[in-house]
């Protein structure tokens, strides 16, 4: 067993004192965790390097018997980072250990000189790696909350709406990629046969650039619907938008088009026999409305 | 050549993954609000700045994209030098036309940006990589 393990074994109790009480000097985040929770966390770790079985090497850090510490590190900068600590304020956790574990390695190896500088730089080696750990699983636990965010984002980015009996729409909001387009094309198609709706309308207002492969992407799921039997109209297409789609020369001849969403919605319901009358005030009811609107 | 102009300013972005190219977009569209682009030319440089970009990912194997706010005499204007090190286009003129591609696509990028911009040039040799510089004037 390696020397300074054992010089932390029997010198646990002051290291503990020692790590804790720097741990609450430095600068940390009082708002995101308590004394308790901190003294509880350090307690583990210090454990956790202590109870480690005999004979596992602290070079190795893959070894069987650093697997509790290593699983304790990962839960807790996984914990740290959904709780919003930074990269390196989790990482401080581990690296303020080293000035405690110094001073012991001078009470005891402090009259050799040649024996100090061994332990302290294995020491030194061992907290790196220990934080360095700390990192990687921090990372790992953001990527986590990024990933899941990404999935929430393509949930809430593709919301179909039913705007009357047999017509439907598709408020396009931001970047159309393909992972995106899929999503939305999907879904369009899905709504359409769930509401056996004849007329879809899809509104680009919120797409800020629609450029060649946006384009190809509508048009593919303006063809799809087809194939449906639903027709589709394009609508939200602004003066700038327009322009651009010109000078590229992408070609939406054959999409109906509306600039306006209103307008696109006046076209299903003609298409689809009905018609929006303005009520007379005066008598309140209009008999001379179509049925269905 | 006509592209020309002393170049005042610059800034580089990389392009390498396929969000680059919605940085790029935002980028662009950032300088272009800065000059005080009207908002058809901003739309025309950021769209022709999407599909270059992404030829440079999708074509290029990845490059990258250097703005530049250039001056000549009264006029100002914004240079886009897209630049990767891929294999090259062997025939110009084929590429430049509607319609073709060697990818998926609808094969309008290239002639498409240059009807968006004011001044285009490819610089290219086969397996030597690519470099397109496009000038949009104020």
């Amino acid at each position: 067993m390696s020397k300074f393990l054992e010089a932390i074994q029997e010198n646990r109790k002051s290291i503990l004192q020692d790590w804790v009480q720097r741990l609450k000097s430095v600068d940390r985040r009082r708002d995101l965790l308590d004394d308790r929770e901190l003294d509880t966390d350090a307690k583990n770790v210090l454990s956790a390097i202590a109870d480690v079985p005999a004979g596992t090497l602290p070079e190795d850090l893959n070894a069987a018997g650093w697997q509790p510490l290593k699983e304790l590190l990962t839960n807790l900068s996984v914990s740290r980072a959904a709780k919003g600590f930074t990269p390196s304020e989790t990482a401080i956790f581990v690296l303020s250990l080293k000035p405690s574990l110094f001073t012991v390695a001078r009470q005891q190896w402090g009259k050799d000189a040649g024996e100090l500088f061994l332990e302290i730089s294995a020491i030194n080696d061992y907290v790196d790696k220990l934080a360095l750990h700390t990192t990687d699983s921090y990372i790992h636990g953001r990527d986590q909350v990024i990933a899941r965010q990404q999935e929430e984002m393509l949930e809430l980015s593709t919301p179909v709406v039913t705007l009357w009996d047999g017509i439907v729409a598709l408020p396009l909001i931001g970047t159309l990629d393909s992972a995106r387009t899929q999503v939305v094309m999907e879904s369009l198609l899905q709504a359409i046969v769930q509401t056996n709706s004849r007329f879809a309308i899809i509104d680009i207002t919120g797409v800020p650039t629609v450029d060649t492969l946006v384009a190809q992407h509508l048009l593919k799921t303006i063809t799809a619907a087809r194939l449906m039997g639903a027709e589709c109209i394009l609508s939200g297409i602004r003066p700038q938008i327009a322009q651009t789609i010109v000078h590229l020369g992408i070609n939406l001849e054959d999409v109906i088009t509306k600039s306006k969403l209103a307008d696109a919605f006046r076209l299903a319901l003609e298409r689809s026999g009905r018609k929006v009358v303005r009520v007379d005030k005066s008598n309140g009811a209009n008999t001379t409305s179509p049925r269905g609107v | 050549m006509a592209i020309s102009g002393t170049v005042q300013k610059t800034e580089t972005v990389p392009i390498v993954s396929s969000s680059d190219v919605v940085l790029v977009r935002q980028r662009v569209r950032i300088w272009t609000t800065e000059m005080k682009f009207s908002l058809v030319e901003q739309t025309k440089i950021v769209t022709a700045a999407s599909e270059l970009g992404r030829n440079t990912l999708e074509h290029g194997g990845g490059g990258s994209l250097e703005l530049a706010l250039v001056v000549n005499g009264a006029r100002q204007g914004l240079r886009l030098r897209f630049s990767d090190k891929g294999p090259g286009i062997v025939d110009i003129a084929l590429a430049m036309k509607d319609g073709y591609t060697t990818g998926s696509g609808l094969g309008l990028g290239l002639g498409g940006s240059k009807r968006l911009m004011n001044e285009f040039e490819i610089d290219t040799k086969p397996g030597d990589g690519t470099t397109i510089t496009t000038i949009r004037w104020k």
